[in-house]
């Protein structure tokens, strides 16, 4: 009787230091988790500047001033136009 | 005395004083009660535990749970091409609580350095009897994170989301804005706000004595992002018609002006631009001039953009043929008291010619020859008098009198459109009755991804078809606008030159419009030009608008990459050709 009785003690200590153990684990587990979506937020957040930044520099504006002072860049004139006609097979 | 008498001894316990002989009930009475008293304290607890234990487990769970409200950021605005045109990105606010925040000079100082505020502005701010002030709103995030290193008592932080627009004020008609609580003012931002709206969700959780989220409890409420709106705007032809409108805005002295670029397939508005305009990021000193949606908001008598509709109208109920001869000799004609004349007096024309030479007189002739019942409808059929209903604020819907009250010389100048008022949007939508094949298509704001939109028959294929090659005419040499002919591509359009009402008279100022469509062969783009009194003395709509519609259809048509239908005016030839040239 005293052997069973202290053989289920063992058992219910070694079940509670097991629900204790999980227990923390998945706290640790959930605190990981935490960190990363928090990471997700932040990287989405970067993607939302780094667009702005992206979109800031490619606006048309831009691109015409550098175009036009920095690469001395103009619209070709009608008379330095060659128009490219496709072949018989090759048109619509 | 009896002890001393008797001697007898007594014990204590046996004392015959402390024989005193209690009634049995008291003593069961006792036992009854406390046993009462402890059921009365069971029902209580069965009461607080089971039965009513809301009250408690809330106050228990409120020493340890916390609400956490999970911010949603509202959707982007992207043009066709998905380039953002308005996107949402945190910022910090920095509040004061200022009964908590006993700042010493210095601190103030050191705060007010981080916020490049005044630190007189700002302790003036902290010294109030208020609750909750607000130090500054929207600062970039590396800012905040300066402030909290501070570690000052009673000034905190929240999250804010600021609405950026990168292509400022080229687009801002037509994106609008939003207020400083995320909430869409004008534009898209307004007609689309439900859809860009996000919802805030929230979950509880536990937190431990560092702050730090251990456990979730209870149902977590995930927020829902704003939904992307992808308009039907190309920032590339936007930026075309934006420019082109600045400069001949500028070339002309004009007040104000607008451009409109419609897809003719779809409906789509690839296009919308105002001046003058305003940058949407910094909006300090707007004024309301600024702020209007000119081509949506304002309307305007349209002029001789009118007239190809009154002929149309004629030509469907066959009471003239294309080249039908109309006698505009000589240059005037008398309604009753009024008297309509023509800019140039022109002798016989034909009714294509009325339209190329732009004659108020032929208009007026031909529009004798319609019931005014059949104009009104055609002017309803085509949206005239209705608001677009494209969700902008302040659409308007321009003005169309009911056809009863009509009298001849009203008929008259409506033909060429005096006595009406419509909008430049609308404008552009009636001409997609000709660059169709007679219908007339709802406009888009937002990208069109599947399906091709219906549009209501108002005129026959027939009758759009004759109508285009008038149209055609007006732009060549010995029209009214060769001004607005784009080399290597076949154009159609109409010049529009008005007068403008002020206080019910016309006065001598002028609206000098142009609307037209290319490639005429099989037309891909309506684009429309709007220009508010001209003051550098020309006025006359090819001469104002005609070079600016040139400018935008010419620069969107290659953007689009669409096949030349003219061949182009080459100056020297560089290699012989020898197949045929550029078709259809």
């Amino acid at each position: 009787m005293v052997r069973l009785n202290v053989f289920l003690l063992l058992a219910a200590l070694l079940c509670s230091l097991g629900a204790v153990t999980s227990q923390h684990k998945a706290r640790k587990l959930f605190q990981a988790l935490e960190a990363e979506q928090e990471r997700a937020r932040q990287l989405d957040v970067e993607f939302g500047q780094l667009q702005l930044e992206l979109s800031t520099w490619g606006t048309a504006p831009r691109i015409e001033k550098i175009a036009r002072e920095k690469l001395k860049m103009s619209p070709p004139e009608a008379s330095r136009t060659i128009s490219a006609t496709a072949g018989d097979g090759g048109s619509r | 005395m009896m002890r001393f008498k008797g001697n007898v001894a007594h014990k204590f316990a046996e004392s015959p004083l402390l024989q005193l002989s209690l009634p049995p009930w008291r003593s069961r009475l006792m036992a009854l009660l406390i046993l009462g008293s402890f059921g009365a304290l069971i029902g209580r607890a069965f009461y607080l535990q089971v039965l009513n234990n809301d009250f408690l487990q809330e106050k228990g769970e409120s020493r340890y749970r916390r609400d956490i409200e999970i911010s949603a950021s509202r959707g982007r605005i992207a043009d066709r091409h998905g380039d953002v045109l308005a996107i949402s990105t945190p910022m910090k606010s920095i509040w004061a609580v200022p009964q908590a925040a006993n700042l010493t000079p210095e601190q103030t100082k050191q705060l007010a350095t981080i916020l490049e505020t005044d630190a007189k502005q700002l302790a003036h701010k902290l010294d109030k009897e208020k609750n909750f002030v607000f130090l500054r709103r929207q600062i970039p995030p590396s800012i905040a994170e300066q402030v909290a290193a501070l570690k000052l008592p009673g000034i905190g932080q929240d999250k804010e989301y600021r609405r950026f627009y990168p292509t400022g004020e080229m687009t801002a008609h037509m994106v609008g804005f939003t207020g400083v609580d995320d909430k869409g003012l004008e534009g898209a931002e307004l007609a689309f706000h439900g859809q860009l709206l996000g919802q805030t969700g929230s979950r509880s959780v536990i937190k431990d004595r560092r702050g730090q989220i251990v456990e979730d409890v209870g149902s977590i409420k995930a927020p829902q992002d704003g939904q992307d709106i992808h308009l039907a705007l190309d920032s590339k032809i936007q930026y075309l018609a934006y420019s082109q409108l600045k400069q001949v805005i500028a070339e002309n002295k004009a007040k104000a002006g607008g451009v409109v670029v419609v897809d003719v397939r779809t409906g789509e508005i690839l296009a919308l631009a105002n001046w003058p305009t305003y940058n949407p990021n910094n909006r300090e000193s707007l004024s309301g001039a600024q702020l209007r949606n000119r081509a949506v908001t304002d309307t305007f008598e349209p002029g001789s953009t009118l007239k190809p509709f009154t002929v149309a109208l004629a030509l469907d109920n066959n009471k003239v043929r294309f080249d039908t001869i109309v006698n505009c000799a000589p240059g005037r004609l008398t309604i009753g008291t009024a008297t309509i004349s023509d800019a140039h007096p022109h002798g016989a024309l034909t009714v294509a010619q009325v339209i190329q030479k732009s004659s108020n007189v032929g208009a007026a002739k031909i529009a004798a020859m319609l019931p005014a019942q059949k104009m009104w409808q055609m002017f309803d059929d085509i949206g005239f008098g209705h608001t677009p209903h494209l969700g902008f604020p302040g659409e308007v819907s321009g003005r169309v009198r009911p056809w009863k009250s009509w009298r001849p010389i009203e008929q008259a100048t409506m033909s060429y459109g005096h006595g009406i008022s419509v909008s430049l949007i609308q404008l552009a939508r009636a001409y997609t009755a000709f660059a169709r094949d007679g219908d007339v298509l709802p406009l888009s704001l937002t990208r069109i991804d599947s399906g091709k939109p219906a549009g209501t028959q108002v005129f026959t294929p027939r009758t759009a078809r004759e109508v285009r090659t008038m149209l055609e005419m007006a732009v060549q040499t010995g029209g009214t606008a060769p001004k607005a002919q784009v080399p290597g591509y076949r154009v159609a359009g109409k010049t529009g030159t008005a007068y403008k009402l002020e206080h019910g008279r016309y006065a001598n100022k002028y609206v000098a419009s142009f609307v037209g469509f290319a490639p005429a062969s099989d037309p891909r783009l309506i684009v429309a030009v709007m220009i508010d009194e001209p003051g550098a003395g020309q006025h006359y709509g090819g001469d104002v608008a005609g070079p600016a519609f040139s400018a935008v259809m010419g620069s969107s048509l290659r953007t689009l990459g669409i096949t030349p239908d003219a061949p182009l005016q080459v100056a020297q030839s560089p290699k012989p050709t020898t197949g045929p040239k550029a078709k259809l």
